[in-house]
């Protein structure tokens, strides 16, 4: 054990500077299941109080739907609860493969693997499928587990302007010594809450010969006229080469992702992909509650059909309230606010108005891009929406931001 | 403006600029700091000067910093270039 004060006061100097710079991450304590009312502790030590959640990823409000859980309760009772082992050891069940080949269906692939998350899926992939011969060609706004994956990878990297597909084509041109080409995006844009150009990205992959890579974890479950995700919504389904998604978001929030698409890029994970071969199976329980969501998804509409419904009437009470909305029309609608103390000010004062929201800022977003990022759920409510909206609208009232443009709001902070 | 500064800035115009945005980029206008290029994409900007300028930067050198402004990246390039004239 070495860990003398030199090395912990190192460590608190960082910490410190991430406080000083407004950076700093708390936890907040919940003490209900996920869903659109949940009990909140805060700050720390405060007896727990009923909010508005409004900024889950609880799209389609399975996280604590009774049948998800009277699954997982079987898939306990059935498959136990760990695997105590990698896949390729003796940690793959029979209910994995289902899962996997229910997800094929779904998702109109050749073949799927399932990995502990997204995130591991994203940090897995492009290492095992691509070399120094090839290149990646990635949206710059692609998520953070995408660039960390493509930083492992040995092929060379290059970023297209965020939906720009006149600059994506320069790209495509440029690169056409190299020996594979692949186009990366996702097909939401987590923090813009806008879809990607699919249709044109896969016209132009075919044009160039590359290889279209689809993060859909934003979308899976409810973009698209049956939630098969942003490649049905653009009228390119089965055209995607690679799809990696997540069971953490709408298909029921718990975790695990996967990765979807070609069987030999799928088999290249299977033999290849670090995370999958040294972290352990998706547990039994999640597999269980996760083939439960995909029946129940795949039954009804009415889950995504009330999502989009929801989206659509939060986006527009807040546009003609005077609130400064991205454009878009997905269930994640950000509130733009553009300073970063403005934000922690609103989310604060949301707080203690009874709606859970969080504001959000560099280094998540781009500096002077601060926002109140709200998500729509299935599970709210249209009293949930318009308890929601009256707070939005009171906080709105008190800083004076109702009816201010772009420019306007971002002079505000400079004031 | 010497001729690279004016070839760095327009690169960094037509890649990194979007659609619409009429910021002025200057020889100081930070790059890096304000965040119109971030540490993901600042690797076709590296591509483009030692293509360009037929030189090689090195990673401990590509620092966020030294990319930060045109003034920095016109003196990384010139340094560079002496580099090369040298080992020649």
């Amino acid at each position: 054990m070495a860990f003398p004060d030199t090395v912990r006061r190192s460590y608190q100097t960082d910490i410190e500077a991430i406080r000083s710079a407004g950076l700093f991450k708390e936890e907040r304590f919940i003490h209900s299941p996920q869903s659109a009312s949940i009990e909140v502790e805060f700050p720390v030590g405060s007896p727990p109080r009923t909010c508005i959640n409004i900024c889950a990823n609880n799209y389609l409000g399975l996280s604590s739907h009774p049948e998800v859980i009277a699954a997982a309760h079987s898939g306990l009772d059935a498959r136990g609860y760990g695997m105590s082992s990698v896949r390729f050891i003796c940690g793959t069940q029979d209910i994995h493969r289902e899962l996997e080949k229910r997800l094929t269906g779904f998702l109109g692939t050749e073949d799927t693997l399932l990995f502990p998350s997204c995130m591991d899926a994203n940090a897995g992939f492009f290492e095992a499928c691509l070399n120094d011969q090839d290149v990646m060609i990635a949206d710059r706004l692609v998520h953070a587990s995408i660039v960390d994956g493509m930083r492992l990878c040995k092929a060379m990297q290059d970023t297209f302007k965020h939906s720009d597909m006149g600059h994506l084509e320069e790209k495509l041109q440029e690169h056409q010594d190299k020996r594979m080409r692949m186009v990366i995006t996702d097909g939401v844009f987590s923090m813009d809450g806008d879809t990607a150009k699919l249709d044109a990205i896969v016209a132009l992959a075919e044009k160039y010969n590359a290889m279209v890579f689809l993060d859909d974890s934003h979308a899976t479950g409810f973009i698209g006229k049956t939630g098969r995700g942003t490649h049905e919504h653009c009228g390119v389904f089965g055209k995607i080469d690679v799809i990696t998604t997540t069971l953490g978001k709408a298909l029921g929030g718990a975790s695990g992702g996967c990765v979807s698409g070609r069987r030999e890029l799928v088999e290249m994970c299977r033999q290849r992909a670090r995370p999958y071969l040294f972290s352990n199976s998706v547990a039994p329980v999640i597999v269980a509650g996760a083939l439960k969501v995909l029946d129940l998804i795949g039954t009804s509409t009415e889950r995504r059909d009330k999502l989009e419904w929801n989206a659509r009437y939060w986006r527009a009470r807040l546009k003609e309230a005077g609130f400064d909305v991205k454009e878009g029309d997905t269930p994640i609608v950000p509130v733009m606010l553009y300073d970063a103390k403005l934000a922690q000010d609103f989310a604060r004062d949301l707080f203690d108005e009874g709606v859970y929201a969080v504001g959000f800022f560099f280094p998540v977003v781009p500096k002077g891009q601060a926002r109140i990022r709200t998500q729509l759920s299935a599970a709210h409510e249209k009293h949930h929406l318009d308890t929601a909206f009256e707070a939005f609208k009171k906080v709105g009232e008190k800083h004076h931001i109702l009816g201010l443009g772009r420019k306007e709001l971002m002079a505000l902070c400079v004031a | 403006m010497n001729e690279i500064g004016k070839a760095v800035r327009d690169y960094i115009i037509r890649e990194y600029v979007p659609e619409g945005d009429d910021r002025e980029i200057t020889e100081t206008t930070p790059l890096i700091s304000s965040g119109l290029v971030d540490s993901f994409s600042m690797v076709s900007l590296l591509r483009f000067l030692e293509k360009k300028y037929a030189i090689h930067i090195p990673d401990a050198d590509a620092t966020p910093e030294a990319f930060d402004t045109i003034t920095r990246i016109v003196e990384l390039v010139q340094r560079f270039q002496k580099a090369e004239v040298g080992s020649i």
